[in-house]
């Protein structure tokens, strides 16, 4: 082995460490954690887990998360295809002002939106429900996923796309058919960070929730101020948190490195 | 500058190569002589860039040994061997000058600013790119890129041997005879050994004193374009040399003489060997029509500028000649000559036949 | 290349619809609150600019944004050098390359909450892995709830840990894709480890460079959920940040005026100095 492949080592242990005490506290007991330090689960529990898989509050705050948060890959990505084939494929009035103007929308800082959000997603009478944190969410994916696809779009040759209407495919027949499997990998990297940005996202949802669509990690919130010190069901819901991560991450793991790479600046 | 020489070269990508279809190199003994023009030429995956890597160290050969005059260097790296190589895709460092680019191999090895200055200058003049010295690279054309990396290579007195990878892939059309004939006319000038692969025939005759054809990592044959075209050694030079291919035809061997289609065919000189698998070789430049000889129906006629190629059916085999004026009509029933020097046996696609009287 | 078509519109028509209801309607509202003032009950006041002015004069916020500056700029130039140093090292092929760009992409994947919470736990005097280790291990007094140096290099740390694995990802994607030539070429003039990295690394990673710094940079400078959920903005106001303030103001205080014009100054600074990176970073391919 190489003396230089010791540094992506460090660095890989270094962010495990803190993941590792997470895992770890949350197969402690309140008891052990208050006692002292312990570097391994000296009575192993499940029983923080028991608490979340028993809690409707708890195991609804996880499937809402898991709810909203596809809805809005879903709404996302699908707007955002057409979107990205215009910019990819089509010059017309003020492209490069709406191109950029979407972009500014990933800058806005979530803090700015909050109050003006709750004020109109209560107007529209969608406050607390799944889709209003969907739709909310779209304020920074939506322009994240127009970026990611029309860089991959870009990479594929406009012959393709004469080469099917010459053979006499409808519009929606092609971009169904031919140029959607084309692009398939951009498709996945998109909806990826969608996944990602909605599902790490916690402002906006706390602030567009209250019973009904109250996100997991939100909950958690609750917990560790009103309950006072319940670290291991802290650390349980925590971990519960980074599975559907985990999971989707090792769906794209060989596209994700390229993902950004492709977009245009 | 120095004379190459290989032995015994072999090499795998295979960690365990069982087989020789294991080899991407079968088995090299060669000696680049000092100052040559030389060629390697052959299709795409037949070695030759494999082989490349090798003499500029990129790669180490799974067995044998690369001398330069005599010395082996066969560990070395690439920076310890001299050489310079000029890659399919011009390789430039995007953010320095023109003038940087060139002078970038020799600041890396210390030689001092006004011997820079005067190479760089010197290259630039042979390259005719004087008057860009000061433009960033990255804003060069394709060609100018190519260029600069081959003036790049150029540019150190001292190197043993410059190679070039398929320089020529990326240059429009318009552009390459320019650059092909500046190469030459370089080759000319600094009198170094070079090294120059190719897939395509035109580049590698026009540009070789020497051109080596590689098939299937071996080397089927050495000699001068004229050689190569004249009297292959292998069908497969015959077939791959030449604009159409020499015509491959099976044959019978039978008491030292050669049939083709149950007629006799006559021969360039005395037939060596026995058994395998006989084909007569020869170029359509060397067939005429005749009053009499084989029997042939023609098929079809192509005019391609200067000449034009018929095609006749010998009994059920294709045969190609190159005609210059009038030429038969399609379905016309013709006779065919092959012109005896010109006319010879191949068995197992090595030659088999000694040079006539 | 491309081709006129207005009918493109159409296309784009469902993104600028969604994208406008959630950016203009808010961006109205908060435009509305900065130059009024209310009492409640709906009764507005115009108020001009004073908002705006009082906003620019005040120390808090000179005091909330200069930390914000020295937040962004101090993650800057840890993770971006770390995040390349850390991708120039990794193997280009090799079976442990998908499992290291896995787990080094998990980070970014936890709720933002979580991975404050998750700090807090690991951070612990007497309870974390980290506060143990310093406090009864390697004898350094370190507590973020009480010293505000030991605050500020634990949202450093955390920054780090949160996000260098985005610089990592994408330096090593554009490592990834420069041909093998380019080295060789390198090797055969002779060029040093350094000059390789100065001449040929480097200048291919331009545009993936530009694209990480643009994103980190953005990202925290709006910072809001680890930062607060780990100190709070603490001790004292040590680790307040813009948002972190701005959220105070405007859900703490319910000072709707100055939060408005506070939220239209912040987003008004990200954009300038968004745009101004990246007007410094592809300046050259202008010319």
């Amino acid at each position: 082995m190489r003396k230089r492949s010791l540094i992506p080592i460090l660095y890989v242990a270094f962010l495990m460490l803190p993941i590792y005490w997470l895992v770890s506290m949350s197969f402690k007991t309140t008891n052990e954690i208050l006692s002292g330090f312990s570097l391994f689960p000296q009575t192993f529990t499940l029983e923080n887990y028991a608490v979340i898989f028993t809690t409707p509050t708890w195991y609804w705050g996880y499937l809402n998360s898991i709810f909203y948060v596809s809805l809005n890959t879903v709404i996302s990505v699908s707007v955002a295809l057409p979107a990205a084939y215009a910019f990819s494929r089509y010059r017309f009035l003020g492209d490069k002002q709406l191109f950029f103007w979407l972009l500014t929308n990933r800058m806005a800082p979530a803090a700015v939106f909050a109050l003006p959000f709750f004020q109109l997603y209560s107007s529209v009478g969608l406050f607390d429900t799944h889709i209003a944190v969907a739709l909310a969410h779209c304020l920074f994916n939506i322009p994240l996923a127009v970026w990611i696809l029309e860089g991959f779009m870009g990479g594929v040759p406009k012959e393709l796309d004469e080469t099917a209407y010459v053979d006499g495919y409808s519009f929606p027949r092609f971009f169904v058919t031919i140029f959607l499997p084309t692009i398939k990998a951009g498709v996945g990297v998109a909806a990826f960070f969608c996944f990602m940005f909605s599902w790490v996202e916690l402002l906006l949802a706390k602030t567009l929730t209250a019973v009904e669509a109250k996100p997991i990690a939100a909950e958690m919130t609750k917990t560790a101020s009103s309950a006072g010190y319940e670290l291991g069901l802290l650390a349980a819901a925590g971990t519960l948190t980074i599975i559907p991560g985990a999971i989707v991450i090792y769906f794209v793991r060989n596209y994700i490195a390229k993902g950004f790479a492709l977009g245009r600046v | 500058m120095a004379k190459i020489t290989l032995s015994n070269l072999r090499h795998s990508y295979a960690p365990n190569p069982q087989s020789a279809d294991d080899y991407a190199l079968k088995q090299i003994d060669l000696d680049w002589e000092d100052g040559g023009a030389y060629a390697l030429l052959g299709p795409s995956g037949c070695g030759k860039s494999t082989l490349l890597n090798i003499i500029s160290g990129l790669l180490v050969p799974s067995e044998g040994r690369i001398l330069f005059d005599d010395r082996d260097v066969t560990g070395l790296p690439p920076d310890q061997r001299n050489i310079a190589q000029v890659f399919q895709f011009p390789v430039i460092y995007d953010t320095m000058s023109v003038r940087d680019n060139l002078a970038f191999p020799l600041r890396n090895r210390g030689v001092e600013e006004g011997r820079i200055a005067q190479r760089v200058a010197e290259i630039a003049r042979m390259l005719d790119v004087e008057d860009m010295l000061d433009v960033r690279a990255s804003h060069l054309s394709p060609d100018n890129k190519q260029k600069i990396s081959m003036g790049r290579g150029l540019v150190r007195d001292d190197v043993n041997v410059v190679m070039f990878d398929e320089p020529l892939t990326v240059i429009d059309p318009h552009l390459k005879w320019k650059l092909r004939s500046k190469l030459k006319e370089l080759h000319q000038r600094v009198r170094a050994t070079m090294i120059y692969v190719t897939h395509d025939q035109t580049e590698a005759l026009t540009f070789a004193d020497q051109v080596v054809v590689m098939q299937q990592g071996e080397v089927v044959q050495i000699g001068t374009p004229v050689e190569l075209f004249e009297r292959p050694q292998h069908t497969f030079v015959g077939h791959f040399i030449g604009s159409p291919g020499m015509n491959v035809l099976p044959a019978v061997q039978a008491d030292g003489r050669a049939t083709f289609q149950g007629q006799p065919v006559a021969l360039e000189g005395k037939i060596t060997g026995q058994g395998g698998a006989t084909e007569l070789g020869i170029r359509p430049e060397f067939v005429t029509f005749a009053d009499e000889g084989l029997e042939a129906r023609v098929r079809k006629v192509s005019d391609v500028g200067r000449h034009s190629v018929v095609e006749a059916m010998v009994g059920d085999t294709a045969v190609k000649a190159v005609v210059e004026g009038d030429v038969p009509e399609q379905g016309a029933a013709v006779h065919l000559h092959f012109a005896p020097k010109h006319t010879r046996l191949y068995r197992d696609g090595w030659i088999a036949t000694e040079v006539g009287p | 290349m491309k081709t006129e078509n207005a009918k493109a519109w159409f296309f784009v028509l469902p993104v600028l619809l969604l994208v406008a209801f959630n950016a203009l309607v808010p961006i109205m509202t908060v435009v509305n609150y900065s130059v009024q003032e209310t009492f409640g009950n709906n009764v507005f006041f115009w108020q001009g600019l004073d908002w705006f002015e009082q906003i620019l004069r005040s120390d808090r916020f000179h005091a909330a944004l200069g930390r914000q500056f020295l937040f962004t700029f101090l993650i800057l130039i840890i993770e971006v050098p770390l995040g390349i140093i850390i991708a120039l090292s990794m193997p280009k092929k090799g079976i442990w390359v998908p499992v290291c760009l896995v787990l080094m992409a998990l980070p970014m994947l936890i709720p933002w909450n979580v991975v404050g919470a998750m700090w807090n736990i690991f951070t612990l005097p007497k309870i974390g892995l980290l506060g143990y280790l310093m406090n009864d291990v390697l004898g350094i007094a370190y507590d973020m709830t009480q010293n505000p140096l030991a605050a500020w290099i634990t949202i450093i740390v955390m920054d780090v840990w949160h996000w260098t694995s985005l610089v990592v990802l994408l330096a090593y994607a554009g490592l990834v894709s420069i041909p093998d030539a380019y080295y060789q070429a390198a090797k055969i003039d002779g060029a040093s480890p350094w000059k390789v990295f100065r001449y040929i690394q480097l200048p291919k990673l331009k545009t993936v460079l530009t694209i990480a710094i643009l994103l980190r940079f953005m990202d925290s400078f709006n910072i809001y959920t680890e930062v607060f959920v780990l100190t709070g903005g603490g001790p004292g106001n040590s680790t307040t940040l813009l948002s972190i303030d701005l959220v105070k103001i405007a859900l703490g205080q319910f000072d709707l005026g100055p939060a408005a014009a506070m939220s239209l100054i912040y987003f008004a600074i990200t954009l300038l100095v968004s745009w101004l990176f990246y007007t410094l970073m592809t300046k050259d391919d202008a010319k």
